[in-house]
């Protein structure tokens, strides 16, 4: 058993537009191409050009079919990555102490020298955010790219997370969720960004912003006719459109 | 509480070095990382136009592209039967005297029996130079097999084209409408802007078969029946028209409205009424009397009738006023309720006028007229393949642009806007140049825009001129050729036989052709004496793709990190609508292997060749490889392939060479951006602002204003040929085909429907691939290694489907088994798949036993290049009428549910391997 933080002084995080989302997978391969060189063990592939093909992959993106009670059916796009949460039940379940949650951030990390690759973790993660690297034999995990976010080699405004910086719609937003007053919070507040399951108590710290309620035009025209057609035929619309009556 | 300490300031590399994407054809802005010599990372430029820093998941992917073992390695020669895989590797200088030695006889006897054609080229305007110095007028790149109709719609009626030619005003717009736009489709730009809408709370509406990626996010969406959007769209322009709600001014004074079509029977009618200097003219609002179009303080009178001939406007307005355009008459081929095109008409008009918009922004027009402000309309459109990729593609995008106009959104704030060099009219233009003579170059560029039957691609004896029949009376304005066609064609030879075929980067054995077996066929096909029936194929491309086994010479080209190449504005540059751009890609990488950029290769088999432009006159070579070319080349005095650091560095579009200037770019982060001022930013074709800056930056040498083509008069010369006036006809078989397409207004002719299959079937790519480049992707292909028939529920609950089931599809031109899976957000009447996910066993370095080769499917098999025959003894091209586009979404089928085989089918044997099966990566 590992102990998790009583309180932690920010709680970084992102919130997840899945209005706007739109399932490119952009922040997949750029998750994959910042960790596969970023912290820790690469992340592997096996039989990358074989029959069966898997790898490591700390951000994936699914998507649903939707059916509302009325109207058409709808594509919703799920990006799913670590949450980061408050109560992790995968540092909590840690035989070794590998996994733990930073007291000042809040990020969930495996430190893969303590990691015996023994995938309790991985089990009690009730999203499916972790991923045992099958070279390296060590958990693999979103680490909000905490090799970047804090990186004086890089540029202030690259200190993001590399899904961030990529995502072309700009669906993903990045920052202390702990602080009522940030932008993501503000944005959480606004668009009723919610939990991921929250009936399991593990208090994620990432959100999710709901898609917008669509299809709600009412079908009746608001379009009149510009003059009875029938009564006057095309030579007295062309007469009105063009200002003569 | 014992944290481990961790460094949270690691180095990221040793150097970054900035060029441009190639994993699409969108051509963003790239931060290579590497750390000694290895490219570690790939992430987008911050600063760079297309994409702002964002970089799409095959961009990012692109690191896997530079190493994947499907790259080719060295030239390869033929030595056993075409298609058997026999190959020896050969060095450069063997492969280029092999193919001088091919390419030589040919130039001096028969210049058309080379034909060169290019895929997803990047340097058109280099290699149609190239073909031009040759002499051969088969030529084109792949734009008749992609979305011809989308660029000849637009170029025909605004002078631009929804596609790469200009984007919404992402600003200022108000409500965004998608036609058909798939979801691999100008990939980051427009996700850019869709963020930016969906940020600012406007409103983004998806018509498409198919509600997934963009339309999946959009906050409505219309499921309409594949093939009808453009009666969709006329009857939209109805409900505009019956209700008043369109923009009279903007009609008036800057499009074709106000001009008066001659009504006297005879050789004219139907064209402009002319002046004695032969110039339409109009009626001017203020005094009645006619008035030159162009004339300071004319306001051409819409409702004027001169002399019995009326306006374009009354001929278009009559049109569409028609019951037959009425959403209750159309909604059941569009398969949208009339209650929701009603709707959909008044959300349109109530933000195009009742939330109309103004720049406080001075500006002059053509005629001298000067204006206070801009008003905008912030209604705007974007459509793809959607629309273009059928039989009427070409009308329904002269649609879908008549009704920006009527609603006066093109070119305002808040609508449409055109990427420099666009607008840009038919007539600044060129008209196709074909005329052979032997040993000579041609006497112009091949691809150009016809203003009449004057300039179709025909020989004297009335045959066409091209192997691919491109600008004859099958196909008048087929602006960017019919590569389609090119091997059935040389298979017929019909309208001749060629000697040898010459490709880059275009998989013409698999999902680049339709009826992809028999092309398999053709191209293995022998004449009763035993010689290839196309007797030579040489092919370049950079990876093992199905095309390579058909070659008899393979000439290996470089992955994108480690080659010039320039992205030029005079082809597809990167402009903005306020910003003329172009870029370069830079060798960020060398080679690992014996291969050369295809553009130095192409150069250097010039000069064994002694064409004209990159021959000096003692034989030496003008250029020492593309790089030198991309600086010293001038297509005009002043003006080259890069527009930026020209002369001494500081000239933009017009300078002489600049020796630095590729170190420029570099420094530059790879590309160069020239800015329209402001007061020119908007109403360009018509701004007499933005006239002179695009003569100063060098896009045409005199102002060419010109008014939008809602009546098409080039359209109307052909049918009048067709009715039998003038002196170059149409063949008897095509005069009906030439009347009916060729509607100067736009029009809308369904498809005609095939007894028996009831089904439309599509494809589109998604997201994270590019056609067939993704599959050899070792991160890419884990995201999309396998595609499935998507069924609506209507088709899966009336056949029984189940998880795991398989289909047997049935079109007229053959049959396929493959897996399907239930997608509800689907029109009922529609399937679709991914595009170019299947694979043949052996090609692209894959184990045979990869799922894109065992269960991967093509819907490629069930389409036809060829209409079924009509007994007539014609070869009915499975094509747009009007520019040849390939009618790819056309495809109608039957499905069944059926036993599931052990492989997808039909399933073809492996092709024999060019490199290794890839093991690690």
């Amino acid at each position: 058993m590992t102990t998790l933080p009583v309180q932690t002084e920010k709680k970084l995080g992102l919130v997840i537009d899945l209005d706007t989302c739109v399932g490119c997978h952009a922040c997949v391969t750029a998750c994959k191409g910042w960790n596969d060189q970023g912290y820790g063990a690469p992340l592997s592939d096996q039989n990358p050009y074989g029959a069966d093909p898997s790898g490591t992959f700390l951000n994936r993106v699914h998507s649903y079919a939707v059916q509302p009670v009325e109207g058409p059916a709808q594509t919703i796009n799920f990006p799913r990555s670590c949450l980061h949460c408050d109560d992790a039940p995968c540092v909590t379940v840690c035989p070794t102490g590998a996994s733990y949650k930073r007291v000042e951030d809040g990020i969930v990390l495996v430190n893969e020298d303590a990691c015996m690759g023994c995938g309790l973790c991985a089990w009690a993660c009730p999203y499916g955010a972790r991923e045992m690297d099958a070279d390296a034999g060590v958990m693999k995990k979103c680490t909000l790219c905490v090799d970047r976010i804090y990186n004086d080699e890089l540029p202030e405004e690259d200190r993001e997370p590399a899904c961030v910086r990529t995502c072309p719609t700009g669906a993903r937003h990045f920052g202390d969720l702990g602080d009522p007053d940030s932008a993501v919070s503000q944005l959480v507040a606004a668009r009723g960004g919610y939990d991921l399951m929250p009936e399991l108590r593990t208090k994620p710290t990432n959100k999710y912003l709901p898609p917008r309620k669509k299809d709600a035009r009412q079908e009746a025209s608001l379009l009149a006719p510009l003059l009875d057609i029938k009564a006057t035929g095309f030579a007295g619309w062309l007469d009105r459109v063009l200002g003569k009556i | 509480m014992n944290q481990p300490k961790i460094n949270l300031s690691p180095p990221v590399s040793d150097d970054i070095r900035k060029t441009t994407c190639y994993m699409c054809a969108c051509r963003c802005g790239i931060n290579v990382h590497l750390k000694s010599g290895r490219v570690t990372y790939i992430e987008g430029n911050r600063d760079h136009p297309i994409n702002k820093g964002v970089l799409c998941a095959k961009g990012a992917a692109g690191i896997m592209q530079v190493t994947a073992p499907s790259r080719l390695r060295a030239p390869l020669r033929r030595v056993g039967p075409r298609g058997s895989g026999a190959f020896e590797e050969i060095s450069w200088d063997e492969a280029l005297a092999l193919a001088v030695s091919w390419m030589k006889p040919l130039r001096e006897t028969a210049p058309e029996k080379l034909a060169f054609f290019t895929g997803r080229d990047q340097s058109q305007s280099f290699t149609g130079w190239w073909a031009q110095q040759f002499g051969t007028p088969n030529y084109a790149a792949h734009g008749g097999f992609c979305s011809v109709n989308m660029a000849a719609g637009g170029i025909y009626t605004i002078g631009g084209a929804f596609w790469e030619f200009g984007q919404p005003d992402w600003e200022y717009t108000k409500l965004f409408i998608m036609f058909g736009v798939a979801e691999d489709h100008d990939s980051n730009p427009i996700k850019i802007g869709l963020g930016r809408l969906k940020g600012r709370g406007a409103r983004v509406i998806g018509v498409n078969p198919i509600r997934t990626g963009y339309n999946a996010v959009a906050d409505d969406w219309y499921g309409i029946t594949p093939g009808t959007d453009g009666l969709l769209i006329l009857s939209l322009i109805h409900c505009l028209l019956v209700a008043g709600k369109i923009d009279t001014d903007y009609l008036a004074r800057w499009t074709n409205a106000g001009l008066l079509v001659n009504e006297t029977d005879g050789p004219e009618k139907g064209l402009f009424v002319k002046n004695a200097e032969s110039q339409p003219f109009v009626i001017d609002r203020a005094t009645g009397a006619p008035a030159p179009w162009d004339g300071k303080g004319v306001v051409p009178d819409l409702g004027a009738t001169w002399q019995g001939h009326r306006t374009v406007f009354q001929h278009m307005a009559e049109r569409y006023h028609s019951a037959e355009y009425a959403p209750e008459a159309v909604a059941e081929r569009c398969g949208i309720p009339a209650a929701r095109i009603h709707a959909l008409a008044a959300e349109i008009a109530d933000v195009a006028f009742n939330q109309a918009i103004r720049l406080e922004q001075p500006w002059v027009d053509f005629r001298g007229d000067a204006h206070d402000h801009m008003p905008g309309r912030p209604v705007s459109f974007h459509a793809m393949r959607g629309i273009s990729a059928h039989a009427n593609g070409f009308q329904t995008a002269r649609a879908l642009h008549l009704l920006q106009i009527v609603l006066g959104t093109v070119e305002v704030p808040g609508g449409y806007r055109l990427k420099p060099p666009y607008p840009k009219p038919v007539e600044a233009h060129p008209t196709p140049h074909f005329v052979t003579v032997p040993g000579q170059p041609l006497s112009g560029p091949h691809l150009g825009y016809v203003r009449g039957p004057e300039h179709l691609a025909l020989k004297e004896d009335g045959t066409p001129a091209r192997i691919d029949k491109a600008f004859t009376w099958e196909n008048p304005f087929s602006a960017h050729g019919l590569m389609q066609m090119v091997i059935p064609n040389a298979h017929a030879g019909d309208p001749y036989r060629i000697d040898t075929l010459f490709l880059y980067m275009a998989n013409m054995a698999w999902n680049s052709s339709m009826n992809t077996s028999a092309v398999m066929a053709m191209l293995t096909d022998k004449d009763a004496a035993g010689e290839y029936v196309i007797p030579r194929i040489i092919y370049s491309d950079a990876y093992a793709s199905e095309m390579v086994a058909y070659a008899d010479l393979i000439l290996p080209d470089t992955t994108y990190l480690e080659r010039h190449d320039c992205i030029s504005m005079l082809d597809r540059p990167i402009s903005e609508p306020g910003a003329a751009g172009d870029a370069i890609r830079w060798p960020v990488v060398e080679p690992d292997r014996d291969v050369r950029g295809f553009q130095s290769v192409l150069l250097d088999l010039g000069v064994r060749l002694g064409l004209p432009g990159m021959t000096n006159a003692d034989g030496t070579a003008k250029f020492a490889d593309y790089a030198d070319y991309i600086v010293n080349h001038q297509r005009r005095p002043g003006v080259g392939p890069l527009m930026g650091f020209r002369g001494d560095g500081t000239g933009a579009g017009r300078g002489a060479p600049n020796p630095d200037q590729l170190d420029r770019y570099i420094a530059n982060g790879g590309f160069f951006q020239a800015h329209v001022p402001e007061a020119a930013a908007y109403y360009k074709p018509w701004n007499a602002g933005y006239q002179d800056w695009a003569v100063k930056t060098g896009f045409y040498e005199a102002p060419q204003p010109y008014l939008f083509s809602i009546y098409s008069e080039p359209m109307r010369k052909f049918q009048l040929a067709a009715e039998g006036h003038g002196w170059i006809q149409p063949p008897d078989h095509l005069r009906a085909q030439v009347k009916a397409a060729m509607d100067p207004l736009p029009v809308w002719q369904g498809l005609p429907a095939v007894e028996g299959y009831p089904v439309h079937a599509l494809t589109q790519r998604p997201m994270a691939m590019y056609h067939s480049w993704g599959s050899q992707n070792a991160w890419l292909r884990q995201i999309h290694g396998r595609n499935y028939l998507y069924v609506p529920t209507k088709i899966w609950v009336e056949q029984g489907f189940g998880d795991g089931d398989w289909a047997r599809v049935t079109s007229p031109a053959g049959e396929i088994v493959v897996p399907v899976a239930h997608m509800a957000a689907l029109n009922e009447n529609t399937v679709w798949t991914w595009n170019a996910i299947g694979k043949r066993k052996g090609a692209w370095a894959l184990d045979d036993a990869a799922p894109e080769a065992t269960k991967g499917f093509l819907l490629n098999h069930l389409i036809s290049e060829l209409l079924p025959e009509r007994g007539d003894g014609q070869r009915w091209s499975n094509a747009d009428p009007v520019t040849g586009q390939a009618a790819w979404f056309d495809l109608k089928v039957r499905i069944e549910r059926c036993a599931a085989p052990v492989e997808a089918q039909p399933a073809h044997p492996p092709i024999p391997r060019v490199v290794p099966q890839g093991n690690t990566r």
